[in-house]
């Protein structure tokens, strides 16, 4: 990259104070969020009043869809292959499973879209381009509130009685997901403008997501299956630490019987928090480095 | 060290501006790779603007003129900050607001109301700034009752009339404009006339580019010719559009 700016130094027209002046296009990152807070929401509030703009069951998509995945995973995975028979209340195991996941799929898929998606406005008005994938992460979080309540219902029916500890877990599990979809949306997001490859190969991630962490099946299938260091690299993923955080929550709880927890879940979770915010810090050196291309790009 | 006075510190200051188009020739990890593999060109380069230095001051208003493809709206976007200089400086006093393609931000399945709301806080303002505004906003874009009907219901010359009410009532002490004032039929773009000849009274910058001579010349105190990048001309805005005329694209 080419010396883009000096801000001091000697002047033809003789003015030593420029403290007065900013170089335009030039923001914070991330932080300058905070600042557009406002325009935040109402962004967010955008994309969700349009989100099933035109549609007659409207929001009542955001509780059919995961309905019907659900009824299909449990068919296929608890009834015709008999995962049933292994773990306590499979229904409930399997949904508080596919909820995170859900939320990250929506979260990452719709922000790496986002730059590209915002196309007009990037191209012609100065905003931290941040905005966008971070609007997006929060509407998929807004989605992700009536599973959320699907599920919690669901488990106070069975006689979930809710702890301090598992709602920290909880929310530790959320937040994790959330910034690990801000980061590797801003990072496949930015080079997407570039290279549309990048959204083809985010489906592809997203398509491993849900195999890839113990969604559909319980962790313990894989310990006895795979080596140790697979295994230890398949815990270390930051999903399988949010879902299990989720099933320790709300699953766990619910069942009568005694069922194997992965060891030092907390531990896990520890690592799965950093590893989200590394992501983060990753996503957004990138998403600076290849902002200023963004508006010849597109 | 001795302080210039707020007065006389220029707003906009430009400053050995460069900037390269990188055109790049592929789209995708494959195309990339086969023309590496090929030794074939991924990428030409364009000079859109090479070496500028412009100064504008408090309360000035200057025409920028130049043919198509001379660097004016590239120069444009360099001082609203949508693109970045590849060398030389670009700096700004105060706030600075683009009517530069106005309702680039308006989604049309939200009514009026929303995409006001929106679109002023997307130029910049705070939700009290747009609250005090807004009846100001509504009744100079003359929609009336129709804010609350969504967008996309509106003829265009409704939609560009919101639009454009929207970007002039933003607060800002720069104003970037790019070839937007024709917008709507004759008795409002007469009303955007007098709202600009309003804010060059009340001191505000103003950075006007237009193919439409009789307005820059109407409007303006200065005029800047670029050519294929370069300044060729800068001075009062008459002898700017007779340079202008006697200059080949």
């Amino acid at each position: 990259m080419p010396e883009a700016f000096r801000i001091d130094g000697m002047s033809q027209y003789g003015l030593p104070d420029r403290s007065a002046f900013a170089v335009p296009g030039v923001g914070r990152g991330v932080l300058d969020v905070f600042s557009y807070r406002y325009l935040l929401r109402l962004l967010v509030r955008k994309g969700i009043l349009t989100r099933y703009h035109g549609s007659v069951l409207g929001w009542a998509w955001s509780y059919v869809k995961p309905a019907a995945q659900f009824l299909i995973y449990y068919l296929v995975m608890g009834v015709f292959l008999n995962l049933n028979r292994g773990i306590d209340a499979f229904p409930v195991y399997l949904f508080s499973g596919i909820v995170v996941v859900n939320l990250f799929n929506e979260a990452f898929g719709n922000a790496t879209k986002s730059i590209v998606n915002n196309k007009a406005l990037v191209k012609k008005i100065y905003l931290p381009r941040e905005l966008f994938p971070i609007a997006d992460v929060f509407i998929a979080f807004v989605h992700f509130l009536p599973q959320l309540s699907i599920l919690i219902v669901v488990c106070l029916v069975v006689g979930w009685v809710p702890t301090v500890l598992h709602l920290a877990g909880a929310l530790l599990a959320m937040l994790i997901v959330l910034l690990l979809a801000t980061g590797l949306g801003m990072l496949f997001g930015s080079v997407n403008v570039s290279f549309r490859d990048s959204q083809n190969l985010v489906e592809l991630i997203l398509l491993f997501a849900t195999w890839t962490s113990p969604v559909l099946y319980s962790f313990t299938m894989v310990r006895d299956k795979v080596p140790t260091w697979l295994f230890d690299l398949y815990m270390a993923n930051p999903l399988t630490a949010a879902v299990e955080l989720f099933h320790s929550a709300f699953w766990y709880p619910t069942i009568a019987g005694p069922a194997e927890r992965p060891e030092n879940l907390w531990g896990l979770a520890g690592l799965a928090l950093a590893i989200s915010i590394v992501t983060l810090l990753v996503g957004q050196f990138v998403f600076r480095r290849l902002e200023g291309r963004f508006a010849q790009d597109l | 060290m001795p302080k210039t006075s707020e007065a006389e510190a220029p707003r906009i200051i430009i400053e050995g501006v460069r900037k390269t188009y990188r055109l790049r020739h592929t789209h995708s990890f494959k195309e990339t790779f086969v023309a590496w593999l090929r030794k074939k060109q991924t990428a030409s380069t364009f000079e859109a603007l090479e070496g500028l230095d412009i100064t504008v001051g408090e309360g000035e208003a200057v025409g920028l003129l130049g043919y198509n493809g001379s660097g004016k709206s590239t120069l444009l976007k360099l001082v609203s900050g949508v693109l970045r200089p590849d060398a030389g400086t670009v700096l700004t006093r105060g706030r600075v607001a683009g009517l530069i393609e106005v309702g680039a931000g308006f989604h049309p399945d939200l009514s009026g109301r929303e995409n006001v709301y929106l679109n002023a806080a997307i130029l910049g303002m705070s939700k009290e700034e747009i609250d005090a505004k807004f009846d100001e906003i509504v009744e100079f874009s003359e929609i009336g009752e129709f804010i609350d009907t969504e967008v996309k219901h509106y003829s265009s010359g409704m939609f560009v009339r919101l639009a454009f009410s929207v970007a002039i009532h933003t607060q800002f002490d720069i104003l970037l404009v790019d070839e937007v004032l024709a917008v709507g039929d004759a008795p409002f773009r007469e009303k955007c006339n007098a709202k600009i000849h309003e804010l060059v009274a009340s001191d505000k910058t103003l950075f006007i580019v237009s193919h439409d001579l009789g307005m820059i010349s109407e409007i303006c105190d200065r005029g800047i010719v670029i050519k294929r990048g370069r300044k060729i001309f800068d001075g009062p805005v008459d002898e700017a559009i007779a340079a202008l005329k006697a200059s080949k694209r």
